[in-house]
This record gives structure tokens, sequence and C-alpha cells, in this order.
């Protein structure tokens, strides 16, 4: 099982500032090491939804950076709201993780 | 053995329709349904390339595209790149790092309810035009910034 994302919602009016840290090797499948090259794996799609409502679907490369950073904007949102992050990597494995949204400082 | 083989036949006839449907996204399996990974855009080795497969026509430079970058990234293996888009119903957008291996980083579909940004973190090889293309009422809008890269970020 793939380890939990860190992801935050803060309320900036009524948008929700979303920062997504997932933590994944992201293997370009050119790099080398002792053994040989490391074959490539990586995350292939990213899906925000919002109270279960797709808002964001991504679809990323291998040049997206180890331990990938994603931050989106969701419009109308309000505090208590559920934001859910799900991935899919190139192996099939995959992960989601949901927060709430929590009013701004 | 005739028997057998035409058996054969049919059951890896069946396995390969079977993975081939399940490659194009015909099965799909949990809650999130994710759009078709775009093999032939992401595994295209020029920029454009790239633009042919995204399906990209009549590119129109806008200013109403801001790539957030550093001008100078020291470490390629990390470079953030936000893009925000001022375009009313903005479908798509799309992260190419121009001189990369396969150009494009990224494609993110905004759905109502998204706002017009994102924000990641892409490796790149060397200095090269980082791209966005935004896809706004199926018209296609784009803006470059050049990232000079010291020590590159691919393999």
């Amino acid at each position: 099982m793939a380890d939990p994302m860190k992801i935050r919602a803060t309320l900036q009016g009524d948008t929700a500032d979303v920062r997504i840290l997932m933590r994944h090797p992201m293997e370009t499948g050119t790099r080398k090491t002792s053994s040989g090259v490391v074959p490539l794996h990586f995350i292939q799609s990213v899906i925000v939804q919002h109270n279960g409502k797709t808002v964001l679907d991504a679809q990323w490369s291998q040049a997206v950076s180890q331990n990938p950073f994603l931050g989106v904007r969701v419009k109308g949102a309000k505090s208590g709201d559920k934001i859910s992050v799900t991935w899919t990597d190139n192996k099939g494995d995959k992960r989601t993780d949901e927060v709430a949204v929590t009013a701004g400082s | 053995m005739k028997l057998l083989r035409r058996n054969f036949l049919k059951l890896s006839g069946g396995a390969s329709a079977m993975a081939a449907a399940a490659a194009t996204g015909l099965f799909k399996t949990g809650a999130a349904w994710a759009a078709p990974w775009n093999k032939s855009a992401f595994e295209s080795k020029a920029a454009a390339e790239v633009q042919k497969n995204l399906g990209v026509t009549n590119l129109i430079d806008s200013k109403d595209i801001t790539i957030t970058a550093p001008d100078i990234a020291e470490n390629g293996a990390i470079v953030p790149v936000a893009v925000t888009s001022k375009i009313p119903n903005t479908q798509s957008i799309a992260i190419i790092a121009e001189n990369n291996p396969f150009p494009l980083a990224a494609n993110f579909d905004i759905m109502a309810g998204g706002e017009g940004y994102v924000s990641t973190r892409i490796k790149m090889g060397k200095t090269s035009d980082v791209r966005a293309i935004v896809k706004a009422d199926g018209k296609f809008y784009t803006a470059t910034k050049e990232v000079k890269v010291t020590v590159g970020g691919c393999g």
C-alpha cells in the first residue's frame, strides 16, 4: 500500500486552496543504478473531487517530480466540505485520501 | 491436436482483446473515473508532435495565461511550475517542457467548480521553454516562459 498523502484545503473567500503532497518515486525509466536501469514507475492519473464531484482530472507523465506536489483551487467551497484526492500509477497502484476544508486564517 | 490449437488461439485472442480493452480504459474500477491516459501525446518526442497528438489547432498567444516558474532552476529535478488562466471556461491546461525527452509533462482537465489554476513541480533535462496550452471553449491558447536549468533532472 502506498504511503498516505498530505492534503491541506484552506478557504480563501469562497475558494478552497488545495495543496497536495503525494509520496511516490516517479521513476523516469532512464535512471541507472549498479543493478541496472530502474523501471518506469510514475503516477498517471490524479483526480480531485469536491463533495464527490470531480473538479480536476489530471494525466501526468514521468516528468513530474519525485514526491509530487499539486496545487489546485476549488470554487464555491464551504468550511467542512470534503476534498478527496485519488492517484493511480502505471503499475495499477492507487491511493485515496480525504480532508475537510478548513477556514482560512 | 487441431482442436487444442484452435482452443488455444481462441483463448489467447480473447485475453489480448481484454488487455487492449483495459489499456484503452474500457474497464474502469473504483469510484473515480479517470479520463483515458493520452498515450500518443505522452510518448511524443517533439513539442510539435505533442501538440498534434493533443489535437491542438490554431494556437493563439494569450496574455491571460500566467506561467509562474523560476528564471533559473538550479536543480532540474524539481522545477516549480504554476499556470494561471484567466480565460473564461478554461477546460484544460497542458504543461510542456519543450526540450525534455518526452515534452508533455502533465495535462489537467478542469471541470466546473475548478479554477483555471494548477501548480506542480516538474523535472527538466535542460534549459528550455515551458509552454502552457489552455483549452477554453474549444479554442487553444498558449504562453511560454524560458527556464534555465543548471543541473539536469532526468536520469
